[in-house]
């Protein structure tokens, strides 16, 4: 850690306030506020048609009133299956390929960057728009391509399934994000001190198990922002099950995820009116969830891999 | 850096405010985005000309997130001063918000008759607050060409209906039925709002379900889940997976016989198709029994309550309210059939085939859409769930009726 | 050590797996690209195909410049995520160097405050910042998006950079003190240079989301005039039609742009790692 060792009397460091002040306003006015506002909300409820405080109320419907409860648990399963999968996926991939794309003798290494990057990109609505139109049964490029390698049994209308469709949107997004870690770790990798990877290559350790006993180590705070980038963003999403699947995440709910379950709360959808009041129940479900898996996160983890900071 | 931020703040501050016109703009939210080009050439442009001094602007936002950001703009006050309406509760949601204004007064309201004005008028019967621009029917649109090389001709019973299905399955060229569940809406509103009246007998049975003397679980609301679990049979490879567009595309290109429809389609058919179109009512159980049709009212105009602009806006309210747009707007949208009672000529001879039925069968509208759409779960939306369900053999007919019967006694109570 | 073999074993194993990926990652892109200039039977029979003589067709192009003004909805989407980001970087590292650098009351207390901001989606203030809007009569100005999308972007800048300046040593800026400098003096000319990579990280991070995002355009700037060259693609997806020449033109469209300033970011990115600052 490299924090100040110049412990001046508090009185005359105005510059910290120069520094934060742009931002705390900013941040405080366009985004603490309006939020607040909203996630207040989740304390009241319309009785009788006039606004009343209810506490926990609204907490415990969405918790156990089987109306909100099936919904809520079942947005709740799917979107831990949404995270595991990125996390055994799109996190090794993207130290994969940030591995291959660290060494410096590897050619083109830019051109591959630069290529794997570009679904991070993309919008939603193409993501999602050019992946129906590929695993599309009926003009769908899959099962043309599946059958001209003589593997056309293997192809099902993956996202119309139940069983398939939360797995297919999963990888979607993860072909989609897997930039994120690759970029971030890539970063990390090529910062590795030279000296520290020539004194390995004295002692023998080259290859693999350079990477391995080297530089996983040193690069680990950075997998732990990667990773908990990635939880956020998994507890997050919306957009992509929302532009291929609809506010509805069919089939049968089966792709239904907190975003999709709290826009259709809290904006409505179609016939649904809006409800504020559950809708900022679960916003504020969600944002307790985060919270809980960031402090851990920062608690036990962080604290851990500090100790490897160069 | 800073000052250069400022200056491109004060510039384009400055530039917004000078985009402000001197005579009346009046912008109008809509979630047709399907019809920029109709309103933009050819209804705007008649209404501009008759009232010099009003500038209409179009301003649709998506399907999908119109009512989300509407509700966001009123609240904030922030929309436009015409409201493109939604049937039903969601419009007498905003009414009762006070959002939207009565048009009891307007000029030309009274050329309505009150069934068309139903459904943006309050419980009570005594207060309109948008007047009805459309209604769209349901039935069935075929390939005329596939139909005749088949030798087949279109059915006026179930079994008819059926056996046709089965003889174009037999063929094996052609998908017989062009419906995907993927989206839901289409298994709900093309498939158990169509031909869902037939047996539950229109608004009858609709009215007594709405009075709680029938259940979704009696025969005629759950028969038509049967039948729909039926046509999965006949539906493409990977419907499930089949969206909407693929749908319109599967049968456009003349990949597929039949596609159960809504009026609406007319107008992007007629221009796509390369062949002709034919269109059958739902069909009956056995011949010579009543057919009943959904003709429903979709389409309404309302006037915000916060605008500014009240007078011209009412104007241009009075204006839809007259034969010249009824007309305008029948042809330009053949499909969407417009609601006053002036006599309007249509040119489209499918819309006229759709238009006919009217005299033949009984018509009825979307039985989820009034009253029982009011609270959580929300009836029409569980219905989208249910249809796509049936279809997709995950749930059987019976346990889809049960759980929206359970849904609905967990909210709504039925006045006596 | 045998080296020579085994390393081009490995080299060219790399380039396979690396390539393999590109074209996993470069297809769906191409699918639209290709299909945006065919014609719409063309687009469904055949969807791999390049466009030949007989499919191709510029159709969609024509149908969205007829129905929008593409070039200010590009400068639009440009001006926006331009200045955003620019405030972005510039205010998330100051206070980044702040909460890292200096010892005080209350920074543990700050930085989770602000880092509070990355778990929950700004969407669900949009009442009340639509409200404030309204009051401040910013409706369908562009200062509207920009401030909004400074306070959602903020967060993660400042979460991102704080960890990368913590990585800085001490030696470098106790030096520059004892030379005299002052604290600003410290952080432009020697801690932002130092942190290039991470900044354009976190520019590319936070570029993407504005660039892309549909919601606060559609409630904030809907305007002809404010409206982003997102909004204006959006526009050809319809209740019952779809136009599909006119959406994979227009997505087209919007891709070529962001995906010039990732370019440019990403040759920075480049610069900067290379640099070998952060040693």
């Amino acid at each position: 850690m490299s924090s100040a060792k110049f412990n001046r009397p508090p009185s005359t460091r105005w510059h910290i306030l120069v520094f934060l002040t742009p931002t705390l306003l900013i941040y405080t006015a366009l985004m603490v506020i309006p939020l607040a506002s909203t996630l207040k909300q989740s304390l009241y409820n319309r009785v009788d048609d006039t606004l009343t405080f209810v506490g926990f109320s609204n907490f415990s419907k969405l918790l156990f009133d089987p109306i909100w409860a099936t919904g809520f648990w079942n947005a709740l399963s799917n979107n831990l299956v949404f995270f595991v999968i990125h996390m055994a996926l799109q996190n090794p991939i993207g130290i994969a390929l940030a591995a291959l794309l660290a060494n410096p003798k590897l050619r083109l290494a830019r051109f591959y960057r630069t290529a794997i990057f570009v679904p991070t990109i993309l919008s939603f609505v193409i993501v999602g728009f050019v992946w129906k139109l590929i695993l599309s049964p009926l003009w769908g490029v899959a099962p043309s391509m599946l059958k001209a390698i003589g593997l056309g049994w293997l192809f099902a209308p993956w996202l119309g399934r139940e069983d398939s469709a939360l797995i297919a949107l999963s990888l979607i997004s993860v072909w989609q994000f897997v930039g994120m870690p690759m970029i971030l770790i890539y970063a990390a990798l090529l910062s590795i001190p030279d000296e520290v990877l020539e004194a390995a290559e004295c002692d023998g350790i080259v290859g693999w198990s350079q990477f391995f006993k080297i530089k996983l180590p040193l690069i680990l705070p950075t997998i732990g922002i990667a990773s908990i980038l990635t939880f956020v963003g998994n507890f997050n999403a919306f957009d992509l099950v929302y532009v291929s699947q609809g506010a509805q995440a069919g089939p049968n709910y089966s792709t239904d995820l907190l975003g999709t379950f709290l826009y259709r709360t809290f904006f409505g959808f179609q016939l649904q009116l809006g409800d504020t009041y559950m809708g900022a129940t679960i916003a504020s479900m969600m944002f307790l969830l985060i919270l809980f898996g960031v402090c851990t996160y920062l608690f036990f983890v962080q604290r851990r891999l500090q100790r490897y900071q160069f | 850096m800073r000052k250069l931020f400022l200056a491109c703040l004060a510039a384009t501050a400055f530039c917004s405010n000078m985009a402000r016109a001197e005579n009346t703009t009046l912008t109008i939210e809509s979630w047709r985005t399907d019809d920029i080009a109709i309103w933009q050439d050819k209804i705007i442009p008649a209404f501009e000309k008759a009232h010099p001094g009003i500038t209409v602007r179009f301003s649709p936002t998506a399907p999908t997130e119109y009512n989300a950001a509407l509700n966001a703009k009123l609240d904030a006050g922030s929309a436009g001063d015409l409201i493109t309406c939604r049937p039903f509760d969601a419009s007498l949601a905003l009414y009762d918000k006070q959002r939207l204004v009565s048009l009891n007064d307007l000029p030309g309201i009274d050329d309505f008759s009150p069934v068309a004005k139903a459904a943006w008028t309050t419980d009570d019967a005594k207060t309109t607050f948008c007047v009805p621009m459309a209604s769209v029917i349901h039935g069935f649109i075929y390939n005329v060409d596939i139909f005749s090389e088949l030798g087949l001709s279109a059915p006026k019973t179930n079994d008819e209906f059926f056996k046709l299905l089965e003889a174009i399955k037999a063929d094996g060229r052609f998908v017989p039925m062009a419906l995907g569940t993927v989206d839901q809406w289409e298994a709900a509103t093309m498939g158990y709002q169509n031909i869902g009246p037939t047996y539950w007998k229109g608004e009858e049975g609709r009215l007594a379900l709405v009075g709680g003397k029938e259940k979704l679980t009696d025969e005629g609301w759950a028969e038509p889940y049967r039948v729909l679990k039926r046509w999965s049979d006949f539906l493409g490879d990977g419907y499930k997976a089949q969206t909407y567009p693929d749908s319109q595309n599967l049968f456009t290109l003349g990949r597929a016989a039949i596609f159960p429809a809504g009026s609406w389609e007319i107008g992007l058919f007629s221009q796509q198709a390369q062949f002709k179109l034919g269109a059958f009512p739902p069909p009956v159980a056995s011949a010579g029994d009543t057919c009943y049709i959904s003709d429903h009212p979709d389409i309404g105009l309302g006037l915000n309550a916060a605008s500014k602009n009240a007078d011209a806006a009412r104007t241009f309210l009075s204006w839809v309210a007259t034969e010249e747009f009824a007309t305008l707007y029948s042809n330009a949208l053949p499909g969407f059939f417009a609601l006053s009672k002036h006599p309007v000529k249509l040119d489209n001879a499918l819309a006229k085939t759709f238009l006919s039925w009217r005299a033949d069968c009984q018509s009825t509208i979307r039985s989820t859409y009034a009253i029982l759409s009011r609270g959580t779960p929300n009836l029409e939306n569980e219905t989208w769930n249910a249809s796509a369900n049936v279809i997709n053999g995950v749930e059987t007919p019976e346990a889809a009726a049960k759980r929206l019967q359970d849904g609905l006694d967990s909210w709504y109570k039925p006045a006596k | 050590m045998s080296r020579p073999p085994s390393s081009l074993i490995r080299g060219i194993g790399a380039h396979i797996a690396l390539a393999g990926y590109t074209a996993i990652a470069l297809f769906p892109v191409a699918v639209i690209v290709i299909n945006a200039f065919k014609s719409r039977a063309a687009i469904f029979s055949e969807p791999l195909m390049p466009p030949t003589a007989k499919s191709f067709s510029l159709i969609g192009f024509e149908t969205i410049s007829s129905r929008g003004d593409f070039l200010s909805y590009f400068v639009n989407s440009a001006t926006v995520t331009g200045v955003s980001l620019a405030l972005i970087l510039l205010f998330g590292a100051m206070a980044a160097f702040a909460l890292s650098e200096y010892r005080f009351r209350g920074n543990a207390l700050i930085a989770l405050y602000v880092a509070l901001g990355i778990m929950i989606p700004i969407r669900l203030g949009t009442v009340a910042i639509l409200q404030m809007m309204v009051n401040g009569g910013l409706v369908n100005n562009l200062l509207a998006l920009i401030l909004v999308y400074t306070a959602q972007g903020l967060p993660l800048s400042v979460f991102i950079l704080t960890e990368f300046m913590r990585q800085i040593s001490a030696d470098l800026k106790d030096a520059g003190r004892i030379d005299g400098l002052s604290e600003y003096k410290i952080f432009f000319t020697l801690v932002l240079p130092l942190v290039r990579p991470a900044i354009a990280t976190v520019a590319v991070f936070t570029m993407i989301p504005i660039w892309n995002d549909l919601w606060f355009p559609l409630i904030l700037a809907p305007a002809e005039q404010t409206k982003t060259i997102t909004l204006g693609a959006q526009v050809f997806i319809g209740q019952f039609v779809t136009d599909w020449n006119a959406v994979l033109a227009a997505l087209t469209l919007a891709i070529v742009p962001v995906l010039i300033l990732y370019l440019l970011f990403s040759r920075q990115l480049v610069r900067g790692l290379t640099a070998g600052a952060v040693k």
